[in-house]
């Protein structure tokens, strides 16, 4: 680190569970963020400020006013661009040491896998069913972790999955095919709730690239943020699940 | 025996509570027999969440007495 970045991230330095070893692999670390919407707005923000050195954000829309409640990387000058590029473009504001990269492209089939390889970890800010479970299939296949969120109304859920260490996406939502949903367009959702989640989400992330125990391993984090009231549940690993035994530890990486 | 089933987001408002006692005859009924009691016959919704004693668990899991059940709707918007 140079003199400028000891200064950038001196209040990380400061952290003991983050300090200048700490920082260095963040510097070092590659990130892919699918969704650039309400949870991926706050995700990428602060991703880029704490210094993540490589940010891949993907998301296929566009800017669309009924987004600006809430989609805090973008902003009313926005309006119609690529969501991918808009929050690229706020993250590099925040940050310009940060090698940020838009893929305005949706997260499916061989794409999803080559660019699940190519990171340290995923976070999936997306909002539906066929992408969730698509980043999880990658996710498992690649040995990569995946830091999960959603929101809707006035609650927001995390949770943390890691290559044999637990069950996976799947474990917790088995069934496929037959998808009932609450989501935002539907439901509505209250602006800082979709920020809270994304925020979690990022700290979730941070502590995976720091090597960093947390307590959301394997476990599901439902927050109602109308009552306040916070629950952490275990996740139980289904044994008929197509995870079980397929998680591909990699083999450069001790997250 | 008792059991205690909560219900949230939109599951308590599609139930009309927010939580119940259940009192059945036997041990050993499983999530989805008490779900169908609760809900009246009708079948479970797709993916719902279900957690006994804060883990969650799937609907064949079978129930003791004093066991707290819960049911969340999925969640996926972003
Ligand atoms: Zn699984």
């Amino acid at each position: 680190m140079d003199d400028r970045q000891l200064q950038r991230y001196s209040r990380h330095l400061l952290l003991p569970e983050v300090g200048p070893e700490g920082q260095e692999r963040l510097l070092a670390a590659r990130v892919l963020l699918v969704g650039a919407g309400g949870l991926g707005s706050p995700a990428a923000l602060y991703l880029a400020a704490s210094g993540v050195g490589e940010l891949r954000i993907a998301d296929p829309d566009r800017v669309e006013l009924e987004n600006l409640q809430r989609q805090i990387a973008h902003g009313t000058a926005d309006l119609g661009r690529s969501k991918a590029r808009s929050a690229a473009e706020s993250a590099r504001a925040l940050n310009p040491e940060v090698q940020v990269q838009a893929l305005a492209e949706r997260a499916e089939g061989a794409r999803l896998a080559a660019w699940a390889a190519e990171v340290d970890l995923v976070l999936d800010a997306s909002d539906n069913f066929p992408t969730r479970y698509a980043l999880n299939e990658a996710c498992l296949a690649a040995g990569r972790p995946l830091v999960s969120g959603a929101v809707a109304g006035w609650r927001g859920q995390v949770a943390v999955f890691t290559p044999g260490r637990g069950g996976c996406y799947r474990c917790l939502y088995p069934q496929e095919e037959a998808a009932e949903e609450a989501t935002c367009a539907a439901q509505g959702v209250l602006s800082p709730a979709a920020g809270t989640v994304g925020c979690l989400m990022a700290v979730e992330a941070l502590k995976v690239l720091l090597g960093l125990e947390t307590a959301l391993r394997g476990k599901l984090l439902q927050a109602d943020l109308l009552a306040q009231r916070w629950r952490v549940a275990r996740i139980r690993q289904d044994p008929a699940c197509p995870c079980a035994g397929r998680w591909r530890a990699r083999e450069d990486s001790n997250l | 025996m008792n059991i205690k089933v909560r219900y949230f987001a939109s599951m308590r408002d599609r139930m009309g509570r927010a939580e119940e006692t259940v009192t059945v005859d036997r041990e050993g009924i499983t999530v989805e027999e008490l779900w169908r009691r609760v809900a009246g016959g009708q079948e479970m919704p797709p993916n719902l969440l279900i957690a006994v004693n804060m883990e969650y668990t799937d609907a064949s899991r079978q129930l003791k007495s004093g066991d707290e059940v819960a049911f969340f709707p999925p969640v996926t918007g972003g």
